[in-house]
């Protein structure tokens, strides 16, 4: 497609919108724009406070990185795994995410430099752009690459999560490649299709409360410049987006607006969920699914007390290695799949629906994200929460020489967590089968079949999937 | 008459709320036998080595008078146990031992507590106190949720 396409693209897209939409006032009473609060518009509005953020994620960037590949090769007396594994993963996971859903996009200084190059000005733009500017092949679209990318970190994580060095080299892996792809792609090239985390941030940035939408489509449709447009970095046009996933709240758009016509919303956890039945994509099917697996599997290797298994998962390229990385793969390739393929098979044929499994797995897909996140969130507390001693043992001596900066005592031990934690965890999966279960309901009855026995295959693979979360966290 | 159906139409919502409510706290608060035999000694020899515990998996009775010998294969490894506040600590080729009562029903992780290595973070092991109870009562929770969610979402 070339540029003078994608152009008339956009004009279909806003005309589109006018005709199948209001053309009164969007305004929806669920949702609050916190575009109008005046100290945070000003902070919106200003590039400054983003770009300090993003300075001081970028320092603690090249710290982690320096203190990964000169550090101690221990990885709990080094800064860059416990910072980053423990301290960032679970920052991730229990703020960013549920509570800004991609937001943490918005500071992340992995393709900060590609950025200012890529635009050829560190605040502003440039007057020249630098690089190709290519578009991302279309084949290659979506989020297949992502989820195998995630993948990947699931194969080596045993090494990736505890050696420095490794975690070193995938952290500079992944900076030059958003680096050099933003030489040679346009826009966020890297962070849209490659970048796991951005995978992982994007699809539960649905379930997320936080929002970036146009105020009034008319606006927006009759607005020439589309100024929103040619100002997002991420190449996309606020009119046509379907929900959150792909938005990396950098507020450009609402910057470059000159009719003050869109809103950083607050919204009801979900507002992109259980939409029309044929609004997903298999690709984002496929990511759901190798979330869940993922869950299971980093469940059951870090937090399980199988020996063998954290020895199989360590021990890369050895025979026990084989067979750990077949069983995760086949989890997740495989068994994963057929199973939830054969539930909404059985929906398909108990709703006598017409519609093509394709489609039908695709848009159920939409019912995993809530059980998804709430499992990712239930792993991080046995995972993470006991581990967080060790901060204050790396802040006091980052690189593991024995520095005494804070004048703390270093400890190796977990903190015990089991007076609360197997609580949190149960009341965590109940939240997501109940909220699970709902977007199933909703999705079905925007296909006008509601009944609660049609759901069924589809609900006890969510049951199914929770038991197994329960019997690995608290069994 | 309309008045009168959106007042039924709110009792039997109410209705399905309270049954609900009460299967939560049946669940919750019904008890579970124990099925524990009489308190007894147990001793429990561990092997520690390479990020791993052998037995990882110790089975107890509530109220056994527990000793956990620790031995150490390779290089100096520990053991705490959550929810007990216990600590012990072995040699390379030597034993520690801790004697507890188990008085806290429940699944209880145990932890090293001396850096061995990278999967140190991750080197665990699971002491189990009588019948699980939370994960079973954790189930049947799972399961309302579910049916509470079909519920709410079938209007």
């Amino acid at each position: 497609m070339t540029r003078l396409q994608e152009s008339l693209w956009v004009e279909e897209a806003a005309t589109k919108s006018t005709l199948s939409g209001s053309s009164e006032r969007y305004t929806i009473p669920s949702r609050v724009n916190l575009y109008r609060i005046p100290w945070l518009r000003a902070m919106l509005e200003s590039r400054w406070p983003q770009f300090l953020a993003r300075a001081v994620t970028l320092i603690g960037f090249v710290f982690t990185l320096a203190a990964a590949l000169f550090g101690s090769r221990v990885g709990n007396h080094n800064f860059a795994i416990i910072m980053v594994w423990i301290a960032w993963w679970t920052t991730l996971k229990l703020g960013f995410i549920p509570f800004g859903g991609r937001s943490w996009c918005s500071i992340c200084p992995i393709p900060l430099p590609g950025d200012w190059l890529q635009q050829g000005g560190i605040l502003d733009k440039g007057s020249h752009k630098n690089g190709f500017n290519l578009r991302w092949p279309k084949s290659l679209r979506g989020s297949w690459l992502q989820s195998g990318g995630f993948l990947l970190i699931g194969l080596f994580s045993a090494v990736t999560l505890t050696d420095p060095q490794v975690t070193g080299w995938v952290l500079l892996a992944l900076f030059a490649l958003a680096v050099g792809m933003s030489l040679v792609f346009e826009h966020r090239a890297f962070c849209s299709y490659i970048c796991p985390i951005g995978g992982f941030s994007g699809m539960y940035a649905k379930a997320a409360p936080m929002e970036v939408r146009v105020v009034d489509k008319e606006i927006c449709a009759n607005h020439r410049d589309k100024s929103c447009y040619h100002a997002c970095p991420w190449g996309l046009y606020p009119l046509a987006m379907k929900d959150s996933s792909a938005c990396g709240l950098c507020m450009e758009c609402l910057r470059a607006c000159p009719k003050d016509n869109l809103a950083l919303n607050l919204r009801p956890y979900g507002s992109d969920l259980g939409g029309h039945i044929s609004s997903s994509r298999l690709d984002e099917t496929f990511l759901a699914l190798t979330m869940l697996g993922s869950a299971l599997a980093f469940s059951a290797v870090f937090v399980g007390p199988w020996g063998w298994l954290k020895l199989s998962a360590f021990e890369i390229g050895s025979q026990p290695w084989v067979a750990y990385a077949t069983g995760f793969l086949a989890l997740n390739l495989l068994f994963l799949p057929a199973l939830f393929s054969l539930c909404v098979w059985s929906w398909k044929k108990i709703s006598q629906n017409r519609l093509p499994l394709k489609r039908l797995v695709a848009s159920h897909a939409q019912g995993l994200l809530p059980l998804g996140l709430m499992s990712w969130i239930a792993f991080t507390i046995s995972f993470a929460l006991p581990k967080l001693t060790l901060v204050l043992g790396v802040l006091n001596d980052p690189f593991g020489w024995g520095w005494h900066i804070l004048n703390a005592t270093n400890t190796s031990r977990s903190l015990d967590v089991s007076g609360f934690s197997p609580l949190l965890q149960v009341i965590l999966l109940m939240i997501g089968i109940f909220w699970s279960t709902r977007v199933t309901m909703k999705l079905s009855k925007s296909d006008g079949k509601h009944n609660f026995p049609s759901n069924m295959p589809v609900l006890v693979f969510y049951l199914v999937y929770s038991i197994g979360m329960l019997w690995l966290l608290i069994g | 008459m309309i008045d009168q159906n959106l007042h039924s139409q709110n009792l039997r919502r109410w209705w399905h709320w309270a049954i609900l409510a009460t299967l939560v706290f049946v669940v919750l608060f019904v008890p579970i036998p124990a099925g524990a035999a009489a308190p007894t000694e147990r001793t429990f020899r561990i092997e520690a080595s390479r990020f791993q515990y052998s037995p990882a998996i110790l089975e107890v009775n509530p109220g056994d008078m527990v000793t956990i010998e620790l031995v150490a294969t390779d290089v100096v490894h520990g053991l705490s146990i959550d929810g007990y506040d216990l600590e012990t600590m072995a040699d390379p080729g030597k034993t520690a031992s801790i004697t507890f009562t188990a008085d806290r029903q429940g699944s209880f992780h145990f932890h090293c507590t001396t850096t061995c290595g990278n999967i140190h973070p991750f080197m665990t092991g699971k002491l189990e106190v009588g019948r699980n109870t939370l994960l079973w009562r954790a189930i049947a929770l799972v399961g309302l949720a579910m049916f509470a969610g079909a519920w709410k979402g079938r209007k």
